[in-house]
């Protein structure tokens, strides 16, 4: 193996460990040492105006080619390993293809006007880091938290409190289902045929492509040495050599170093270009490595099975009261989190890779339903609600669809405001004596008051100290539906 | 006093399974002593009668031993009948080893031991020859407050004690009822604090004071008139905890500080009541225990509280109402002689007290009487917990503790395992439906609030 596709290798695995953790994490820890790499993906950089990120990428690309696509994009690096999985079966098994290039800047046109046109969220189905990213929200993650349960149940039995349980939940059937579709596709593209994904569809590659077209580093053919033989086309995944010409197209190679090792005559070799004509290549087939992941799926999948028995076994409860399950309330508006400015700054912003929704500690965040927002983050309090002392979210944003928040920000800024539903409250129907929103109100915008009638107090609004955090919905004792609910505010306010 | 404490029940209940019973004599300790020259262990040595601590009463010149001997509640003939007489015998050997070992002060009350203290008190003082020992009795007209009425208690007290002089006489309980108003009725407007001051000229009353709980004005209002009464001596509840946290117990109480301080000034030695805080300073947690046992591990808990209120040098005697032998040895060998707290020690003391009033153990047997919850709240689990946080030292007295972050996570982490979140303190909506069915009488919704702080503070790291 020569020393560049080493490098390459040990650096993708590198970052793409490193970005798996950072979607697995739940704890906050992963995302203060390894926040820095989402915010190095090229999509959330433009999105969020990150010059200094955007600057860098492109000088790297067009000094060395389409690097980011071998090393920092994670669902590029994941694309190598389901090919590579898919080598195993078959030796030599790619071929030089034409480029695709109406295909390609057809689907990226329409990436760039669904994007700039704000036509939905519809542009984050394509997006690279946002699909790898919602595979490993939607996907893995629960089976994370399964097996840190099992973990947390180990500890307690041994009294120590190195790990703590938390809620596994799927936090949407489009999410769960889009994620699914991804990961299968791609997936499956990538074992039949490399990087197909990544040439034909990837808005992010088509960009690149564009760039890398110009770079000053690049694998050439030595035409002296070349045999002709055709092996490097044969184990290129990115289908871009041209073995009778002598050419790679160089807007689709992702400078994999595949090439080099697979000529036996060493004819390619990574370099300035002396000449224009002279580009050939021999493709490279590899077999080896790889296992651990794969061995470490399998492991993951039985312990998660294995967490989901013991679960249901903790689940039975003594001779207490039955609990409903709180149901969400019909919002008229969408809640999103303070620091996103408004619905319509989010939507515009947010690439849903939903590292946002992993983060969230407190069950608060999941995936919009709707098309227009699809997989997008939107707020709900039945499993806990924006605590006061939390920013994980705006910490995490790659994109700045949520901004940086400081916590005494958070809490004076207005997301939402509080509804009182009569029919549900306690004291208003049952005459119990309750003050549980009021008392839980981290601002004290709720008061009871007496009901003119007489009779218990009830809870009273001051619409204007509300900020939406949904303390009161959540801890609110009416089940299903909550007496006091959260109606989302259309542009977030300052109190 | 010490045996007026639930704990203290507890306390001879573990003595008496240990087989060591509150009827351990002088004799018997004599008769299965070790022979001489073999050490004993610092925590069951012999007090040594030569080495207790003295206090001089500064206007008449007594040598009062630091440990003085509260007559409030004399052992019973039969402990579990609140009615049962005096055991007279048992009266006569707990004083007898009280004297020997130089204790001389013995402090009782008309109204005492359902009136009968006197009388017993007396009856085993009589064995002893009148300069052993200094009386101390009080003029506890609370109810009735005539002349007459008052008089009649006055003279009653020199029968019962059968003494014709008595050492150390207060005017009982200043600061209760109205304050001031109540000590004009019972002292100034019927004549009785003159005749007591003539009393005191005449040589049978030696010592003139007032013992005080309660209203601070009445306290100074005494005080105040210092000059023209001059009081012998004052008696005040002090201990590490009533220090300077005293409101935090009890609204009417005053800090001790303040009350030692002011007698001080005047050169008034203090005579000191509750050091133990009703028995409660006897036993703490698990980790305030830890902290005293590594510093001092042959000592009781209760020799901290013993050593604290000795220690400020104008306390002229520390009561303690010992029922049993076990307690009257650990309180000689505490004061056979006192070594007074060091700097560090009040410090760590000060921090104790803290500790111990931010978080008292909630007394929940788990009976489940409160279950179910109309709500879900699963209560004895959160109490429960909350204990054992206690216990183990998960409760933080501040957030600048130096244990915080552990402390922190081991609540939190360990609250979400002992009850689940759903059924967590925070969705305690105060119905008050468990209240009544409670036998220990906690403010359950109260106290679930008051947890449910204490975890809010953790979770948003607010400081405190």
């Amino acid at each position: 193996m020569n020393i560049y596709r080493k490098c390459r290798t040990a650096v993708a695995l590198l970052f793409f460990a490193a970005l798996l953790l950072l979607f697995l994490d739940f704890s906050g820890v992963a995302h203060r040492f390894l926040g820095w790499l989402a915010a190095v993906q090229l999509l959330p950089a433009i999105l969020a105006v990150n010059v200094g990120v955007v600057v860098a990428l492109v000088l790297l690309t067009l000094i060395f080619g389409r690097l980011y696509c071998s090393v920092i994009c994670p669902l590029g690096v994941m694309q190598d390993g389901f090919a590579r999985l898919g080598l195993r079966s078959k030796k030599n098994r790619y071929a030089y293809s034409k480029p695709k290039t109406v295909l390609r800047v057809g689907v990226f046109v329409l990436f760039v006007v669904l994007l700039v046109g704000g036509v939905g969220s519809l542009f984050t189905l394509l997006a690279p880091y946002s699909a790898f990213g919602r595979i490993v929200t939607n996907l893995l993650q629960p089976i994370w938290m399964g097996v840190n349960n099992l973990l947390a149940a180990v500890a307690a039995h041994f009294d120590s409190y190195a790990f703590y349980a938390v809620e596994v939940w799927w936090r949407g059937a489009a999410s769960l289902a889009t994620a699914l579709v991804t990961l299968v596709v791609v997936g499956w593209l990538a074992w039949r045929g490399g990087r197909t994904w990544c040439n034909t569809i990837c808005p992010v590659g088509t960009l690149l492509g564009f760039i890398s077209r110009f770079a000053l580093l690049r694998p050439v053919i030595d035409t002296t040495k070349c045999n002709g033989c055709g092996r490097c086309a044969r184990n290129c995944k990115s289908a871009c050599i041209d073995p009778k010409h002598h050419t790679i197209d160089m807007s689709r190679c992702v400078v994999c170093f595949d090439c080099l090792d697979s000529c036996k005559q060493g004819a390619i070799s990574y370099r300035r270009p002396k000449v224009q004509s002279a580009e050939v290549a021999e493709p490279v087939s590899e077999k080896r490595g790889g296992m651990s992941r794969r061995a470490f799926l399998a492991v993951t999948a039985t312990l998660a099975a294995t967490t989901a028995a013991e679960a249901k076994r903790q689940k039975v409860d003594g001779g207490l009261a039955t609990i409903l399950d709180k149901k969400a309330p019909h919002r008229q508006q969408p809640i999103v989190p303070a620091g996103a400015l408004s619905l319509r700054h989010l939507t515009q912003h947010c690439t849903a890779c939903q590292l946002c929704i992993s983060a969230c500690p407190n069950g608060v965040l999941r995936p919009a339903q709707g098309v227009m927002r699809l997989l997008q983050p939107e707020m709900g309090y039945e499993r806990g609600y924006c605590r006061p002392e939390c920013t994980r979210c705006a910490d995490v944003c790659p994109t700045n669809a949520i901004q940086p928040i400081t916590r005494e920000e958070k809490s004076s800024t207005r997301i939402g405001r509080a509804v009182w539903v009569r029919e549900n409250c306690l004291p208003a129907t049952e005459g119990v004596q309750c003050d549980n929103c009021a008392r839980h109100c981290p601002t004290g915008a709720i008061r009871m008051v007496e009901q003119a009638e007489g009779g218990r107090k009830i809870p009273a609004v001051d619409r204007m100290k509300c900020i939406g955090c949904g303390a009161c919905e959540h801890l609110c004792p009416a089940r299903p539906f909550s007496a006091i609910y959260v109606e989302g505010l259309d542009e977030h306010e300052q109190i | 006093m010490q045996t007026k404490d639930k704990k203290e029940i507890s306390r001879r209940e573990f003595l008496k399974r240990l087989g060591l019973g509150g009827v351990v004599t002088t004799a018997a300790l004599a008769g299965c002593a070790p022979r001489k020259g073999e050490d004993r262990p610092a925590s069951v040595a012999e007090p040594d009668p030569a080495q207790m601590t003295y206090r001089v009463t500064p206007t008449t010149g007594d040598r009062v031993s630091l440990l003085g001997y509260g007559c409030m509640r004399w052992p019973q003939v039969d402990p579990r009948d609140r009615n049962s007489p005096m055991d007279q015998e048992q009266v006569n050997r707990l004083v007898d080893y009280a004297i020997e070992h130089g204790v001389n002060y013995f402090d009782t009350a008309p109204v005492y031991g359902r009136g009968l203290s006197e009388r017993v008190t007396g009856n085993a003082l009589k064995r002893h020859p009148r300069e052993k020992f200094y009386i101390a009795t009080k003029l506890s007209n609370t109810r009735d407050f005539s002349r007459e009425a008052a008089m009649a208690m006055y003279r009653k007290s020199f029968e019962e004690l059968q003494v014709d002089y008595i050492d150390y006489y207060l005017l009982h309980s200043i600061g209760g009822g109205e304050g001031i108003p109540t000590v004009r009725k019972r002292f100034f407007d019927n004549g009785m604090l003159d005749f007591l001051l003539e009393e005191r000229k005449a040589g049978r009353i030696r010592n003139l004071g007032f013992s005080y709980h309660g209203d601070i004005r009445a306290f100074d209002y005494l005080l105040s008139l210092h000059d023209e009464i001059r009081w012998d001596f004052v008696q005040i509840q002090l201990n590490y905890v009533d220090w300077k946290h005293a409101a935090e117990q009890n609204s009417r109480n005053t800090n001790a500080e303040y009350l030692y301080a002011e007698l001080s000034k005047r050169n008034i030695p203090s005579v000191i009541m509750e050091p133990l805080l009703g028995g409660r300073l006897a036993s703490l947690n698990h980790h305030l225990t830890e902290r005293m046992q590594r510093l001092r591990p042959e000592e009781s808990i209760a020799s901290w509280a013993f050593r604290f209120a000795g220690t400020p040098p104008q306390v002229l005697t520390v009561l303690s109402g010992m029922t049993y032998m076990e307690h009257l040895q650990d309180n000689l060998r505490t004061y056979s002689p006192l070594e007074p707290c060091t700097e560090e020690e009040l410090v760590m003391l000060e921090d104790t007290a803290k500790l111990y009033l931010r978080y008292p153990l909630i007394k929940c047997t788990n009976c489940q009487y409160c279950m179910p919850c109309p709500y879900g709240l699963d209560i004895p689990g959160i109490f429960l917990h909350y204990n054992k946080c206690i216990n183990e030292g998960n409760v933080s007295a501040s957030s600048g503790d130096a244990d915080y972050r552990r402390a922190r996570r081991a609540f939190l982490v360990g609250y979400d395992r002992s009850v689940p979140k759903l059924r967590q303190a925070a969705r305690c909506i105060g119905c008050g439906e468990c209240v009544e069915h409670c036998p220990q009488s906690i403010k359950i919704p109260q106290q679930l609030q008051r947890i449910d702080a204490y975890v809010e503070a953790l979770k948003q790291e607010t400081e405190f």
